[in-house]
């Protein structure tokens, strides 16, 4: 098949883009991709793709601009109520013996997720001894995620997740209301470290009892995806927990065999003991 | 022949999906590719349900999976669906196009670049104009243009906006759709 013009500059830009600031989105799942750069098209001045190249080559603000805009997504409190449920119940009593439990939320974009982690964690009586890592490359998102401030009009249903989650006491406990937004508390606040990591250049950063990775996988291509689920694995204990997002399986990827299902279903999988 | 078939549908899909689906032979010769907005609050899976009730095979469209004849995917409610120039399913949670995800733009423009002239896109019975771009992306690329005829529809909305927005080639009445597409698979050229 013939590349289409639209290709060829994409792939232009790609290459221009991982060499001039090394982050390389050329194993990125690609339809998804190239939807978001010809919507970044329509908002810049551009009309073609080939002119943001020496754009975003010359200008560091622009490409600040463009990073930002390559990862907007939509993301709320426990999504996928069901999926904490099964955290606080079947992953978190075993993480009880741990003297102390390193959680790791990779690609936790604004933020959302990982107070739900640490609501959790809370409720269950291991915040204490616990700590967040929360991760992600893009650095809007970061600055969101660190303030933990949200729209007023979500918490209505971050409610009704929370409840659904198995939430033990009344979600109002962990936010202060103001007439727009919601703030969360500081003593969740502290024990979570955010950091900008790019999971597809930077290492392993430390050892994890649960890794949380929730609808970034369905971003990258094959290869990425393998990559990314081995820096997981070699970043978990032994007898580790890897919760993964409702659409994405460990199934057919290179570490199928480190891992055994707590629950296929909802993407809740353990590190074996390797001999 | 044709590759593949795209449907948009919204507000009354379910009890069009009914009328159509029972027309199609288990095997059907094309793949048929299903974006359907629903809410998110249901927790079952549509395919789940669907699935059993007609000749030919429902299922959720999952993450890399290869697209095959034989099947009707569908989308899952909260993910945009895309197809991939391989020919697999593609997913993401970027912010809703025309307050849906899935959105049928979406699907249909990936479906267009993926498929070429290859495509049969069909938008059928909804309540907002999502799909109309998508369709219209469907006949830039040499695609067939299908809309279910309005007056025929639950809710005109969507058909009419795509009527306006593209090139529509053929306006196919709801009892008549399940035949049409039928007929696709044995068109030549
Ligand atoms: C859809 S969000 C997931 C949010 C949340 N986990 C959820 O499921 O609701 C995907 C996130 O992955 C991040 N991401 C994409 N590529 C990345 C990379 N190479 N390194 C780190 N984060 C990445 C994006 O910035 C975005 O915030």
């Amino acid at each position: 098949m013939i590349k289409s013009l639209l290709d060829i500059e994409i792939d232009c830009l790609l290459s221009a883009i991982t060499e001039r600031y090394g982050y390389d989105f050329r194993n990125y799942a690609r339809a998804s991709l190239k939807r978001r750069i010809q919507n970044y098209l329509t908002v810049s001045d551009c009309n073609h793709v080939s002119e943001l190249i020496p754009k975003v080559l010359h200008d560091k603000e622009c490409f600040a601009k463009f990073l930002s805009n390559m990862s907007v997504t939509v993301t709320e409190m426990f999504r996928d109520p069901l999926v904490f449920k099964s955290i606080r119940e079947d992953i978190l009593p075993k993480l009880k013996t741990y003297s102390r439990i390193n959680v790791w939320h990779a690609g936790c974009a604004t933020g959302e997720e990982v107070y739900s982690m640490a609501i959790l964690l809370e409720e269950e009586g291991l915040l204490g001894r616990a700590h967040i890592y929360a991760t992600d490359f893009n650095a809007k998102s970061l600055a969101t995620a660190k303030e933990g401030i949200y729209p007023a009009e979500n918490v209505q249903l971050y409610t009704r997740n929370y409840l659904k989650a198995g939430g033990k006491s009344s979600f109002s406990d962990y936010y202060q209301a103001n007439y727009e937004s919601a703030k969360m508390k500081d003593s969740l606040r502290e024990k979570i470290t955010f950091a900008s990591h790019n999971l597809i250049s930077d290492q392993v950063f430390a050892e994890m009892n649960l890794v949380l990775c929730r609808n970034v996988l369905i971003y990258f291509d094959k290869v990425l995806q393998d990559r990314v689920l081995e820096l997981f694995s070699d970043s978990l204990v032994s007898r580790g927990f890897l919760v993964l997002g409702d659409k994405e399986a460990i199934k057919y990827s290179i570490v199928k065999d480190d891992f055994e299902a707590v629950s296929e279903r909802l993407k809740t999988y353990r590190k074996v003991l390797h001999v | 022949m044709f590759d593949a078939v795209v449907i948009g549908v919204s507000m009354g899909g379910l009890q069009a999906l009914k009328v159509i689906l029972p027309r199609l032979p288990k095997n059907f010769a094309i793949p048929v590719i299903v974006v359907l907005h629903q809410s998110t609050t249901i927790d079952s899976s549509l395919a789940v349900l669907l699935n059993g009730m007609f000749e030919i095979d429902v299922k959720e469209a999952e993450l890399n999976e290869k697209i095959e004849a034989g099947y009707v995917y569908l989308s899952s409610p909260g993910y945009h669906l895309l197809i991939e120039q391989d020919k697999t399913f593609a997913l993401s949670i970027d912010p809703p196009e025309n307050f849906s995800i899935p959105s049928i733009d979406v699907l249909f423009e990936s479906a267009a670049e993926a498929y070429g002239d290859g495509l049969v896109g069909i938008i059928l019975t909804g309540a907002n104009a999502d799909g109309s771009q998508g369709l219209k992306v469907v006949g830039q690329h040499g695609g067939l243009t299908v809309v279910q005829a309005p007056n025929t529809a639950e809710a005109k909305v969507m058909p009419e906006a795509a009527i306006a927005a593209a090139e529509v080639r053929h306006i196919v009445p709801l009892d008549e759709m399940g035949e049409f597409i039928l007929r696709l698979a044995d068109d030549v050229g």
